[in-house]
């Protein structure tokens, strides 16, 4: 059908509707492995088919049924949507053109298509990044209904919700609300270093398209089990997946396991790309001192994604395998140790975080040099201390398990290496505020969010100690300082700079300006909402309120704390709906944006709104420091014509302008 | 080659592009085998280790190491355009690397039989993703086989070959450390 459609503008190329393609492949594909299991059993004398009976967790098919059929169901999707095809022309030993970009379709069709360009790509990570948000918001908002007041108000054992029972249905939505907010981040973050990481350093694509496209295609079916894995039985244990809990959970646990090792091989496959592409493609004259602040932040976090999440994948894959084959690993009656699993989770899962700040923080110093008109205070210095959060944050996984009975002599060099990470922090802080200092700031909306960031983030920063420090560490594990903590961090890291980074790239990006008022009304609901939900965790925490639970005594007192963090919520939840509702009447009916809204030194605005397919029709040459801005007659990049470079000698670091 | 065939430069840039890109598959892919040797080790001595056969683990060792001198011999071979000692020594690398995995698989498996424990457990998930990597190099040496008796890859042009060439060793690089790890050590007397 859709190559019949396609065939009038694209003989070769990629054809549209590659969404709905790839959804049907899954579904046959996600039949034909269940099936392949169940005729195993058949073959074997078992019965075909279990009832659908969610109280004995059975759902139809038995378990390795299931897992064997989102594995066949994941590849069937990825092969709908043509994303191997290359590929596999390739095998058989043929060539295919560079960019097939030519026949893409116009409108909004273009981001439910397969793309190899790194901007539609880049904005499709935003696209399913915002929906995943929303998702998740959606959750947090119903388990805080549930919190507002001491007892169980609907979520009750025995109650009947989706399937569920009442409590059960609270464990899911609080674990599914956070491993798919770490989901969203994932794809923000891919959303932002694609988009921005080839024009920044003047390439015209990513070192390799189809591997792009493979990354973010294969988070479609990863979002889809995670969200089916609500109508499994869901699972009890919280984002952190811990056995022995999560070897006997229901279902459910399988379909977050296997949703997230698909999530991971995105991240890996995606900073493979961003490396190579910082290494290899760099302009002429750009040398690493003078890249932009954010290109050093994606190569920092992308040495984590490439490296880390193998073992995230590796322990999810371990209880898998206990689940699935009787293995045993962390069952200590067989030879296991549960304390394994959580050196082999936090390995990735702390470093993790570092992937959402840095990039945050990237934003931060890249957004404030622009709004301040003054160069970025210690360039260097800011550039090296991304590596530095990367790097300490390799030795720092298991102050996250003082209280979990491992070894005890770990713990001290454990609280020094989670101290250490606050010096590195510290210098962008420095570099913050002493480029704020007597600059002309100028408050449209992206530089509220970076106020706002950086502000929330020192909040989450300084919190933060207590929870590094082993003696304080015991009192706050596992209790609500600690949820506040953490969204402190991630909105100060990553939230706000990523709605910084939409506001300022949102020309960039659709070629209209955004509504400026709607920008900022969404950051004044948003900011001060997040101080009172984030406060209040703080301080029902420390009052003795447990995290992850669905009901707390009333003679704590904090029943008020927790109306306000509800209503908060809400708030957040209100200004989001805002910006969603801005980013979609601006995209449609917006101003025209001029080429540079903003006066930024950035190659990328040297270009139209939106930027044509094949990013620089012609090469720029780095001339000067990037951040500059203020200094009379700095040049950053220099569009003066240069020789054609098909010499047959490879030049310096350039990058030639599309071939086509 | 015809169609969308690309000027030397552009291949140059791309191929240093692509080498790139390969060893840090491979370093990120060091780091869930080096996941699993840390597994083994901090579950060491916890419980039985399976009944191995040594002379299986010393065969299979034997023939892993000596498919890698193939797989070189293959690769200097297209450099230098000796279309026929490439072709000859990459059929021998992906016959050897056949036996292998009958060897692990086939042989090896049924005889460790399985118990349940964490030494068994982490005995058959190591040497089934070393498995399961040997396939994918299998597979990758079967593809470089049928193109290049096609008459592709020319010692200037032999990505391909180059890049499954480095696989292979890597997997074979793996299977050093995991052999120790999994046939030396562990005894139950410990």
């Amino acid at each position: 059908m859709s190559k019949m459609n396609a065939s009038t503008k694209a003989p070769s190329g990629p054809t549209a509707l590659s969404l709905v393609r790839g959804l049907a492949f899954l579904v046959i594909g996600f039949l034909a492995g269940a099936q392949l299991v169940s005729m195993i059993r058949l073959a074997m004398g078992l019965p075909l088919y279990l009832p659908w009976n969610p109280k004995a967790n059975q759902y139809l098919f038995t378990e390795p049924a299931w897992v064997l059929g989102v594995v066949f169901g994941t590849v069937a999707f990825m092969i709908g949507t043509r994303v191997f095809d290359d590929w596999f022309r390739w095998a058989k030993g043929e060539a295919t053109p560079e960019h097939p970009e030519a026949y893409q379709p116009k409108g909004f069709a273009r981001f439910l298509t397969i793309s190899y360009d790194h901007k539609v790509i880049g904005i499709q990570y935003g696209l399913v990044s915002l929906l995943l948000f929303l998702l998740a918001g959606s959750f947090a908002l119903t388990f805080r209904t549930e919190l507002a007041a001491p007892g169980l108000q609907f979520m009750k054992e025995g109650s009947n919700i989706i399937g569920m029972d009442g409590l059960q249905f609270y464990n899911t939505i609080m674990s599914l609300h956070g491993i798919i907010m770490i989901a969203a981040m994932l794809a923000g973050v891919a959303a932002m270093s694609n988009y921005l990481v080839p024009l920044m350093i003047g390439a015209n694509d990513m070192a390799f398209p189809r591997l792009n496209a493979f990354s973010f295609w294969v988070n479609i079916p990863a979002a889809i089990w995670l969200v089916l894995s609500m109508f499994l039985g869901g699972f009890d244990t919280g984002w952190t997946g811990y056995p022995p809990l999560s070897a006997k959970a229901p279902l459910g646990m399988q379909m977050y396991f296997s949703a997230m090792y698909f999530v991971g091989m995105s991240s890996i496959f995606g900073s493979l790309n961003i490396i190579v592409t910082i290494v290899k493609l760099r302009a002429k004259g750009m040398s690493y001192f003078k890249m932009p602040i954010f290109v050093w932040t994606a190569f920092a976090t992308s040495i984590i994604s490439l490296t880390a999440t193998q073992l995230i994948g590796l322990s999810f894959q371990l209880v898998m395998f206990e689940r699935l084959f009787g293995m045993s690993f962390f069952n200590p009656v067989n030879g296991g140790d549960p304390i394994l699993f959580q050196h082999l989770f936090w390995f990735y899962s702390h470093p993790a975080v570092y992937v959402f700040i840095l990039t945050g923080l990237g934003v931060i110093s890249e957004l404030l040099p622009v709004f301040v008109r003054k160069p970025l205070f210690g360039y260097r210095w800011v550039a090296l201390s991304s590596f530095g959060i990367a790097i300490v944050g390799f030795l720092v996984w298991a102050h996250h398990m003082f209280t979990s009975g491992m070894a005890a002599y770990l713990r001290v060099p454990f609280m020094y290496s989670t101290l250490l990470v606050a010096v590195p922090t510290g210098v962008k802080f420095f570099s913050w505020v002493a480029t704020i200092w007597e600059g002309k700031m100028t408050f449209q909306t992206p530089m509220l969010f970076v106020l706002g960031a950086i502000s929330i983030f020192l909040l989450g920063g300084l919190s933060g100690p207590p929870n590094g420090v082993v003696a304080t560490d015991l009192h706050v594990q596992d209790t609500y300082w600690i949820v506040g903590h953490f969204h402190a961090t991630m909105f100060g890291g990553f939230v706000f700079p990523f709605f910084a980074a939409i506001y300022y790239w949102f020309p960039k990006l659709t070629g209209r300006m955004y509504n400026e008022r709607l920008g900022k009304l969404h950051f004044f609901l948003m900011l001060p909402a997040f101080y009172l939900q984030s406060l209040g965790q703080m301080q029902v925490g420390l009052l003795g309120m447990r995290r992850r639970i669905a009901d707390y005594d009333a003679a704590l007192g904090i029943d008020t704390s927790q109306l306000l963090i509800t209503i908060a919520g809400y708030a957040i939840g209100i200004a989001v709906l805002i910006a969603v509702y801005n980013f979609y009447i601006s995209a449609k009916r917006g101003a025209i944006a001029e080429a540079n809204p903003w006066r930024s030194r950035s190659p990328e605005f040297m270009l139209p709104s939106p930027i044509p397919a094949h990013n620089y029709e012609q090469p720029f040459e780095v001339v000067g420091e990037p951040y500059d801005y203020g200094l009379a007659g700095s040049v950053y990049a220099s569009f003066k014509p240069v020789k054609p470079v098909d010499t047959g000698e490879l030049p310096a670091g350039a990058q030639p302008a599309a071939a086509d | 080659m015809t169609t969308h065939a690309i000027s030397p430069v552009e291949y140059r840039k791309k191929l240093s592009a692509n080498r790139l890109g390969l060893w840090l598959f491979i370093v990120s892919d060091a780091f869930i085998f080096g996941g699993l040797l840390v597994s083994r080790f901090y579950l060491l001595g916890t419980s039985e280790r399976p009944e191995v056969n040594q002379v299986v683990g010393l065969v299979v060792t034997s023939v892993l190491l000596l498919s890698s001198f193939f797989m070189n011999r293959a690769e200097t071979a297209i450099a230098h355009n000796d279309r026929k000692t490439f072709l000859f020594s990459t059929l021998i690398t992906l016959v050897l690397g056949t036996i292998f995995l009958i060897g692990v698989v086939g042989v090896e498996w049924p005889i460790s039989h399985f118990d349940g424990g964490a030494a068994s457990s982490l005995f058959f998930t190591m040497t089934g993703f070393h498995a399961f990597h040997v396939l994918t190099g299998v597979i990758f040496l079967l593809v470089v086989y049928r193109n290049g008796r096609n008459g592709h890859y020319s010692a200037e042009q032999h990505w391909a070959v180059e890049a499954c060439a480095v696989y292979w060793h890597f997997v074979d690089v793996v299977w050093i450390f995991f052999y120790p790890a999994l046939y030396l050590i562990g005894l139950p007397a410990l």
